[in-house]
């Protein structure tokens, strides 16, 4: 079976997001108060396994050797089934 | 002594710094698609500037997880020089080469200009040529430039001589000002543990001939050149 795993990774809190402000400055612009706003990206990977927890431990490893640099990402990880 | 470029889907740079290397430096440079890998031995590799993979993921990250990479640590551990420009820099830092990472500019767009830099550390391999404090001026060319460390490592690796140059004034000041992509510090080359890998935003081969306004770049691979005659 395919178990489906939803990766969030963010950058870390207190990191400069040039992005997320820059995205801000335009919704202003469209006249919306925001008073906060953060990118992330999303990854849905689908594993084969019969595990959730097997799933969620390989989605791990994909964000610790390739998908988030530790220096400045954080990482989130559900079994989306 | 023979110096090696290599060559990924998207370098762009790959064959200036040959040129550079070759026909105004002198010495023979190959060039090494990454699918191939090294035949013999180098005395130094050079990763060059451009978009690798197109920069999907972050700036680096594919180019760092092909096999290639591998044999570029192992020459970098046997003491062997690694240069790495620009993207080669974001390459590096994605490999461990260098503590820290090469990100998104503080304001995210590409920036493409002439800067100051300050020569910190004038010992290196790269750096011999130049005296400490001087003031080069070297273009730049990325969007995701911003250097990066966790708490407190931009001013160990400033204390430690491990910065070779930080974006300056022309008078030599490092200003928020003078601070093009918001790095810390200004920071901007950074050289590894033992001084045998560089890491930098600038591009030193688009600075190392006066017909295109400056030479300033010209010395960092005159110095390459001389430390590996003194191996």
């Amino acid at each position: 079976m395919t178990i489906t795993v939803k990766i969030t990774i963010s950058l870390k809190d207190g990191m400069l997001d040039p992005e997320a402000r820059a995205i801000q400055h335009a919704l202003s612009d469209l006249g919306y108060t925001t008073a906060s706003l953060s990118t992330a990206r999303v990854f849905n990977v689908g594993i084969d396994t019969d595990s959730s927890e097997e799933a969620k431990r390989l989605a791990a490893e994909m964000c610790d050797r390739l998908l988030a640099n530790p220096v400045i990402h954080s990482y989130e990880i559900e079994a989306v089934e | 002594m023979r110096f090696a470029v290599l060559q990924f889907g998207g370098s762009n740079c790959d064959q200036d710094a040959q040129h550079v290397i070759e026909d105004v430096c002198g010495v023979d440079c190959d060039l090494v698609w990454y699918k191939e890998g090294f035949n013999r031995s180098y005395d130094a590799i050079v990763i060059p500037g451009g978009f690798s993979y197109g920069d999907y993921l972050r700036a680096g990250a594919i180019a760092t997880r092909t096999p290639v990479m591998q044999d570029v640590r192992r020459h970098a551990a046997a003491g062997g020089l690694v240069l790495g420009i620009c993207n080669g820099a974001q390459i590096g830092a994605e490999s461990g080469l260098i503590p820290g990472v090469f990100t998104i500019n503080k304001y995210p767009k590409f920036i493409c200009e002439w800067v100051h830099l300050k020569v910190e550390n004038a010992s290196s391999p790269f750096t011999s040529g130049y005296t400490e404090g001087d003031i080069i001026r070297i273009p730049i060319a990325h969007k995701e430039g911003r250097y990066v460390a966790g708490e407190g490592v931009p001013q160990r690796l400033l204390d430690e001589g491990r910065v070779a140059f930080r974006f300056c004034d022309a008078a030599g000041n490092c200003t928020p000002e003078s601070n093009p992509n918001g790095s810390a510090l200004n920071i901007t080359g950074v050289l590894g543990e033992d001084q045998n890998v560089l890491l930098m935003m600038p591009h030193p081969e688009r600075a190392a001939e006066s017909v295109l306004g400056s030479e300033d770049g010209k010395k960092l691979f005159d110095s390459m050149i001389d430390y590996c005659e003194g191996r």
